[in-house]
C-alpha cells in the first residue's frame, strides 16, 4: 500500500521537446487516480515516467515515500498493463503470470498459489494452459491484469488498457476493473482519452493538456465546476457550448453581475431547455434547429444562433462557431429547420476568463 | 484462386508435367548412371533402366573413394561439407541475431554507422574480397581447417538485417513488460527473443545450410589436404582425370549424395521454414 506523490514532474526530450511542463499530483493509498485528456497531452509519458520506463529529467517521483526517480521498473514495486496488452506470446498463460514471479527468485509453490488465486478471480482457471493466441480480446485483458495481481504490488498502472476492446466488452470490464481495485484496495494510476471511462472510474481526476495539468479533483467536481474552457469542453458529452459574452444579446441577459464582463460563457446540453420563458438571472437563445440526432433515452438538437459568432477558445471537441447543441429527454423533437428558443437557469451557467483560463464566479 | 474447367486444366495439367520431367530427367539419369557400369556409359551405351551395380557403386563410393583421381572416400567428402554447412548455418544465425539485438534495442556510440558498415559488407560477398581473406586465413594458419572453411562465410549481414526487420516488429511493449517483470537485457534475449523468433531462425538455416552446402570456390582455394575436401570439390576432381577413365557412376553416385542433404533438410523443415516466411502474428 502506497500513496504516490509526483513533485513538479518534467519530461524535456534531447531535441528540447517539452512533453510535460511540471506536474504536481498527490494520490493517496488505494486511490484510484485517472488521467486523462487528448492524445499528445502528456498523460501516457507520465504515467511510464511512474513505472520507470521514461527518464524523469526534473522533478520527484515519490512511491510510498521512496523516491523512485532513478530505480528501475523492476524494483518500484508496480504493476502495469499495457494498452495492447504485451502478453509473452510464446508462453502459456500461466507461465505469462509467473514469469516476473520467477525472475524474483520466488518459490514455485508460492508462484503456483498466487497465479492459481489470480486465475479464479479473473475467471482463466480453465486456460491457463492455452497461449494467447488461442484467447479472445477480452480474455487477454483479464490475462494482463492477472500478471499485474500476482505481483502484489504497492501501485497498479493502466495504460489505455481497455481501448483495444469493443464498445460491450469495454464497459464490462470497466467495471471488473473498478470492482478488482475496491477489493485488494491497491493505489492504482490509469490512463485514459475516454472521458466516460475517466468519471466512472476516478477516486481523482487529473485532466492533462499540452503536458500541463488543467484541474485535479473529484470527478463530479469537475463537472460541476471545470477551472477552465479546456475541461468544460473536454468532461462531459457532447461537450459544453461555449460563446463570447460580448454579442448584446448575451451581455443583456447578464447585465447586473460581474458575469457580464466574463468574457467566456459556458452551459451544458442538459441545462438547456426549449421554453418561451426566461428563467431569472438565466440565459435564453433563439435557435434555428439544424439537425437532430436521437438516441432513444434522450435526443441532441443541434441549433445554430442567429448571428455569427466570435470564435471561442479553441478547444479539442469545440463546436463550430455560433453552434449550440442541447440536449432533451425523450424522443420528442423539434422539426429540423423550425425556430426554437432555449433557456438555462443562472445556476446552470459557467464563467470563464476571455482566455479560458480561469473560471469566474458569478 | 478459380478454379478452372475441363481443358484448361488438364492444359494446365500437361505444362507442370512438362516442366516436372525437365527438372527430374537429369537426376533420374544420374540415379540410374550410378546402377550401370562404367564401360556402358563410357562408350554411349547407357540404359534407362537401373542396373545392377547399385551396391557395389555406392559401397565404393562413400567408403573408398574413385581409384584414379581424389582416392578419397565420399562418406569423408560428405563429413567435411556437412561440417563447414552446419558450422557456416549455425554461426551465421548466432552471430548476426547477437548483433542485430545490439543494433536494435542497445542505445551505444556510433550505433548507426556500424549499422552501416554491417550493412555495407552486402557488397563484399567472399569473391571480391577473395585476395585478402585468403591471406588472412592463410597467416593465421587455418588453411585446410574446418575453421578456415567456415569463419569467413559466417559473418553475413543479410542475416543480421532480417534479424533486425524482425526485431523491430516486436512490440515495444513486450520489452517493457520484461522490464518491468524483472529480466534484465540477457533474460530479454534468452527468455523472450529468442523463442518469438525460432521461425526465422529455421527459415534462415534452410537457406544458409544450402549456402554452405554449396561452396565451391572458397573451399577449392583453402583446402589442399584431400581429407579436408568438401563433397563439391571432390566431384569436379573425379571428372577431370589424366591418363584413366572418368568412372562416371562414381561421379553420379557421388552427385546423388551430394544432393542428399539439402533435399533432407528443405523436407524436414519445410514446415517451419514457410510459417518463418509468411508468419505475422506476434
Amino acid at each position: 500500500m502506497a500513496n504516490v506523490t509526483l513533485r513538479s514532474v518534467r519530461k524535456t526530450y534531447p531535441g528540447g521537446f517539452e512533453a510535460i511542463k511540471g506536474v504536481d499530483v498527490d494520490v493517496g493509498d488505494g486511490q484510484f487516480c485517472v488521467l486523462v485528456g487528448p492524445s499528445g497531452c502528456g498523460k501516457s509519458t507520465l504515467l511510464r515516467m511512474v513505472a520507470g520506463l521514461e527518464t524523469v529529467t526534473g522533478g520527484e517521483i515519490d512511491i510510498g515515500g521512496r523516491v523512485v526517480n532513478g530505480i528501475e521498473p523492476a524494483d518500484r514495486d508496480i504493476a502495469m498493463v499495457f494498452q495492447n496488452y504485451a502478453l509473452y506470446p510464446h508462453m502459456s498463460v500461466y507461465n505469462n503470470m509467473a514469469y516476473g514471479l520467477r525472475n524474483r527468485g520466488m518459490a514455485e509453490a508460492e508462484i503456483k498459489t498466487r497465479v492459481e488465486e489470480a486465475a479464479r478471480v479473473l475467471e482463466l482457471s480453465a486456460m491457463l494452459e492455452r497461449k494467447p493466441r488461442q484467447l479472445s480480446g477480452g480474455q487477454r485483458q483479464r490475462v494482463a491484469m492477472g500478471r499485474a495481481i500476482v505481483r502484489q504490488p504497492k501501485v497498479f498502472l493502466f495504460d489505455e488498457p481497455l481501448s483495444n476492446l469493443d464498445a460491450k466488452l469495454r464497459i464490462a470490464m470497466r467495471v471488473e476493473i473498478r470492482k478488482l481495485q475496491r477489493r485488494l484496495n491497491t493505489t492504482s494510476i490509469y490512463v485514459t482519452h475516454d472521458q466516460l471511462e475517466a468519471m466512472t472510474l476516478a477516486d481523482i481526476l487529473v485532466v492533462m493538456n499540452g503536458g500541463q495539468v488543467e484541474q485535479v479533483g473529484n470527478p463530479l467536481a469537475i463537472y460541476e465546476k471545470p477551472a477552465t474552457t479546456f475541461v468544460a469542453s473536454f468532461i462531459g458529452a457532447p461537450p459544453m457550448n461555449l460563446m463570447s459574452t460580448r454579442p448584446e444579446e448575451i451581455r443583456a441577459q447578464l447585465a447586473g453581475s460581474a458575469a457580464a464582463d466574463a468574457g467566456i460563457l459556458g452551459i451544458r446540453p442538459e441545462d438547456f431547455a426549449i421554453t418561451d420563458q426566461t428563467p431569472a438571472g438565466g440565459v435564453a437563445l433563439p435557435l434555428t434547429v439544424e439537425a437532430i440526432e436521437r438516441v432513444g433515452a434522450e435526443t441532441f438538437v443541434y441549433g445554430s444562433r442567429e448571428q455569427e459568432d466570435q470564435r471561442v477558445a479553441a478547444t479539442p471537441g469545440e463546436l463550430p462557431p455560433g453552434e449550440v447543441i442541447v440536449r432533451i429527454p425523450g424522443t420528442e423533437a423539434p422539426a429540423i429547420g423550425a425556430k426554437i428558443r432555449v433557456a438555462a437557469m443562472r445556476t446552470k451557467l459557467h464563467l470563464f476568463s476571455g482566455d479560458g483560463r480561469k473560471r469566474i464566479e458569478a | 484462386m478459380v478454379e478452372e474447367e475441363g481443358f484448361r486444366r488438364y492444359v494446365a495439367h500437361i505444362i507442370l508435367w512438362i516442366g516436372i520431367a525437365i527438372v527430374a530427367f537429369p537426376v533420374y539419369i544420374a540415379i540410374i548412371a550410378s546402377t550401370q557400369e562404367n564401360a556402358l556409359i563410357a562408350n554411349g551405351q547407357m540404359s534407362l533402366l537401373p542396373g545392377g551395380h547399385f551396391f557395389e557403386t555406392y559401397y565404393q563410393t562413400i567408403f573408398v573413394g574413385t581409384s584414379g583421381s581424389t582416392r578419397e572416400p565420399v562418406g569423408n567428402m560428405m563429413l567435411n561439407s556437412l561440417i563447414t554447412a552446419l558450422l557456416i548455418a549455425v554461426g551465421k544465425i548466432a552471430i548476426s541475431i547477437i548483433s542485430a539485438y545490439a543494433i536494435v534495442y542497445f542505445r551505444f556510440p556510433f550505433r548507426m554507422p556500424i549499422f552501416w558498415l554491417i550493412f555495407i559488407t552486402l557488397m563484399l560477398p567472399v569473391e571480391v574480397r577473395i585476395y585478402p581473406t585468403y591471406k588472412i586465413v592463410a597467416d593465421l594458419h587455418m588453411l585446410d581447417s574446418y575453421a578456415g572453411l567456415s569463419l569467413p562465410l559466417i559473418a553475413s549481414a543479410t542475416a543480421t538485417l532480417l534479424f533486425r526487420q524482425f526485431f523491430m516488429t516486436v512490440p515495444d511493449e513486450l520489452l517493457e513488460a520484461s522490464r518491468i517483470d524483472g529480466a534484465g537485457p540477457f533474460r530479454f534475449f534468452w527468455d523472450t527473443l529468442l523463442p518469438l523468433s525460432r521461425t526465422n531462425m529455421a527459415a534462415l538455416f534452410v537457406i544458409l545450410f544450402i549456402l554452405g552446402w554449396n561452396q565451391y570456390l572458397w573451399p577449392l582455394l583453402i583446402t589442399t589436404r584431400d581429407d579436408m575436401q568438401t563433397i563439391q570439390i571432390g566431384i569436379r576432381k573425379m571428372i577431370t582425370t589424366t591418363d584413366a577413365l572418368t568412372e562416371w557412376p562414381i561421379v553420379m553416385a557421388t552427385a546423388v549424395l551430394a544432393m542428399l542433404p539439402p533435399v533432407f533438410v528443405v523436407v524436414v523443415m519445410q514446415k517451419l521454414f514457410v510459417r518463418g516466411l509468411v508468419e505475422t502474428e506476434k
